[in-house]
């Protein structure tokens, strides 16, 4: 296994990545702005899809965000659903074709916010679904509001002077209370901010896709992405800022995997 | 006669449904539409079919939904409030052209409106079927199911608390309609990777190989589509309206009242005429308009404060005298249909009417089994 060394830039410029895209992306464009880590954890996730040869067998739920514009870039059977209610579509789906795929591709306004009782009551049920979460902590389609994971002191367009737990309230780390549903069987927090962590999170990915299938119970993904223009910051302190506000509260890493032992290859991440 | 039996009119509804090949049912218990949520939960698993006890009215929708656009003949069921949780769903059922069927067991007639103008966003309609009783149900059920999947949109079923929860004999007949193509529009999850993979969205955006119309062309085609279901999907029932002076328009339950009223009035002598619409959504504008073209007064009876009145008024725009003879109409019998809903008083009230006298007003019936 080629070890990718993070720790200073690489000698040569990469060339091949820019051109290469994963088969299940229908174009190398997207519309998302510079910086943004959504891009990258979508291609993620359908590199991991084709990786498990879920290829033609695997449906995808979008929410409601920036990310929703990918319904048109991957080559997926997907549905654009309301806004919050992907597990709800998610488990419609699963229930009458319990063979296939079934994953949500969600933010965390359309997850913790707008969609919290969905995602909880689907990890209570057991769904053998997978549900991604892609938090950076703000609306970002709406230009950079406070969402439910927003963390305290966090500067958006609607707390100006950063969000205060005793006027704003507190933000809920997901990850955290669905790992203690019993219906959950796997829950795991990956993030994009640097070619480690992305290594990182794709080996998580792989036990989100797995344990569903396996007929486990509910898997939550949750990935860190960064959101430059939705905090304010030029697009190369993306990374930087989310580690210092977003990864300070939300730690990352495996939260529960029902069947660790089950899979020994995957051991170790 | 063999084959008959005596059911409520969930249970024959929900044994229509399974015949008419529903094997998705997600639903929240809120009186009167519980005893479908559990006659589904008792009878969908025996053939190979889910019943999902949802956790939100909300979930409930959206879970059929996505039954739907895997394939599946799926439904939910509610009532008042509840279907009021629904609209969103509904709404985006007909916008992203998921074929949905929605079990509106409706607590007395004030769901009218929240049922024909559609509570959610966008240009589209519900098309809407009131059954009068158990036999129509049954035969509407399986419409129901046949004209969303033709069409791609939701149907409301609008029943009510006392198709709901009383009984009459039934063979369960299924009527004949036409076949239709099989779903190649369903997600099926088997296309990825193609370049020719589906999509279901209320934009129409399409794929980046293959781009879509835009939500502008996609709204528009679907607000095209409304125009032919308008056209070709109306249904309603009227008798002795050729010579009536007066056409009395009732939908549901209180229509099957109203027409028996009306029918004793004949034989009475009076030129009287009924009207129900069928379809509340299409409503049958044209067909009451051509019923009522020599008659002097319509008289409109619903358990409401006045809501098919409007499209009465549309129907005939202006051309007839109007009148609303029925009101809200509420209690605590357990059929929630209140004092209204009573032969003698539907004649009282036509009587009272036409004679120029006053509505009599009924008592309320109180609170007494609450306390």
């Amino acid at each position: 296994m080629n070890v990718i060394d993070t720790a200073r830039p690489p000698e040569r410029a990469a060339s091949r990545t820019a051109t290469f895209k994963p088969s299940l992306l229908l174009s190398e464009h997207h519309h998302l702005c510079p910086g943004c880590g959504e891009p990258v954890a979508i291609r993620l996730i359908l590199e991991v899809i084709q990786e498990l040869e879920l290829t033609q067998n695997n449906i995808c739920i979008l929410g409601h965000g920036c990310y929703g514009s990918f319904i048109m870039q991957m080559d997926v059977d997907s549905t654009l659903c309301l806004h919050g209610r992907g597990p709800a579509v998610a488990t419609g789906m699963k229930r009458i074709r319990p063979q296939t795929a079934i994953w949500t591709l969600q933010g965390d306004g359309d997850m913790t916010s707008e969609g919290l009782a969905e995602i909880m009551h689907a990890a209570a049920r057991g769904e053998n679904v997978t549900c991604f979460m892609l938090n950076n902590g703000v609306f970002g389609d709406t230009g950079g509001q406070m969402t439910a994971s927003s963390v305290i002191g966090q500067r958006t367009k609607n707390t100006l002077e950063g969000r205060d737990a005793a006027y704003h309230g507190n933000p809920i780390k997901l990850a955290e209370i669905v790992a203690s549903m019993d219906g959950a069987a796997y829950v795991a927090r990956g993030s994009v901010h640097n070619a480690a962590s992305i290594n990182a999170t794709r080996k998580l990915i792989r036990k989100a896709f797995q344990r569903p299938m396996e007929g486990q119970g509910l898997a939550l993904m949750e990935i860190l992405t960064m959101c430059p223009t939705g905090w304010f910051v030029p697009p190369g302190e993306g990374a930087e800022y989310m580690m210092e506000s977003l990864g300070k509260v939300y730690g990352l890493g495996e939260l529960k995997d029902v069947a660790a032992a089950a899979s020994p290859e995957d051991a170790g991440v | 006669m063999s084959g008959m039996r005596l059911l409520d009119g969930s249970e024959a509804i929900v044994e229509a449904a399974i015949m008419a090949g529903l094997r998705f049912y997600a639903g929240y218990p809120i009186a009167p539409a519980t005893e479908l949520l559990e006659y589904m939960a008792e009878k969908l698993p025996s053939v190979g079919g889910v019943c999902v006890n949802a956790d939100t009215e909300i979930e409930a929708v959206n879970m059929a939904l996505g039954a739907a656009q895997v394939g599946a003949r799926a439904a939910t069921g509610s009532c008042g409030q509840g279907l009021a949780l629904k609209q969103e769903a509904i709404a985006e059922a007909a916008l992203n052209e998921t074929p949905l069927v929605v079990f509106n067991m409706a607590r007395n007639q004030q769901d009218y409106f929240q049922a024909t103008r559609g509570g959610g966003w966008g240009d589209y309609h519900t098309v809407t079927y009131a059954p009068k009783d158990l036999h129509e149900a049954v035969e509407l059920t399986h419409v129901a199911f046949h004209v969303a999947d033709k069409y791609r949109v939701p149907v409301i079923f609008m029943g009510d608390n006392l198709l709901a929860r009383t009984q009459m004999g039934t063979s369960l007949p299924v009527p004949e309609l036409e076949k239709l193509p099989a779903k190649d529009w369903a997600l099926d999850g088997t296309m990825g990777g193609t370049g020719a993979s589906r999509w279901i969205w209320t934009f129409g955006g399409g794929k980046a190989n293959r781009p879509g119309v835009g939500p502008d062309g996609y709204w528009r085609q679907i607000a095209e589509k409304f125009q032919r279901i308008a056209r070709d999907e109306m249904r309603h029932e009227q008798c002795f309206c050729e010579d009536a002076e007066t056409v009395v328009v009732a939908f549901g339950s209180a229509g099957k009242f109203v027409e028996h009223v009306v029918r004793e009035l004949r034989k009475e002598g009076m030129k009287i005429g009924f009207f129900r619409p069928i379809t509340l959504w299409p409503f049958p504008a044209d067909a009451l308009d051509a019923a009522t073209r020599d008659a002097k007064n319509i008289l409109v009876f619903e358990l409401n404060a006045g809501q098919m009145i409007d499209d009465v008024r549309l129907s005939v725009e202006g051309r007839r005298r109007i009148a609303a003879i029925g009101g809200v109409s509420f209690d605590d019998s357990g059929l929630n249909l209140g004092p209204l809903l009573d032969a003698d008083i539907i004649r009282e009230r036509i009587l009272a009417q036409l004679s120029g006298q006053p509505l009599r007003q009924l008592p309320y019936t109180g609170m007494g089994a609450y306390l």
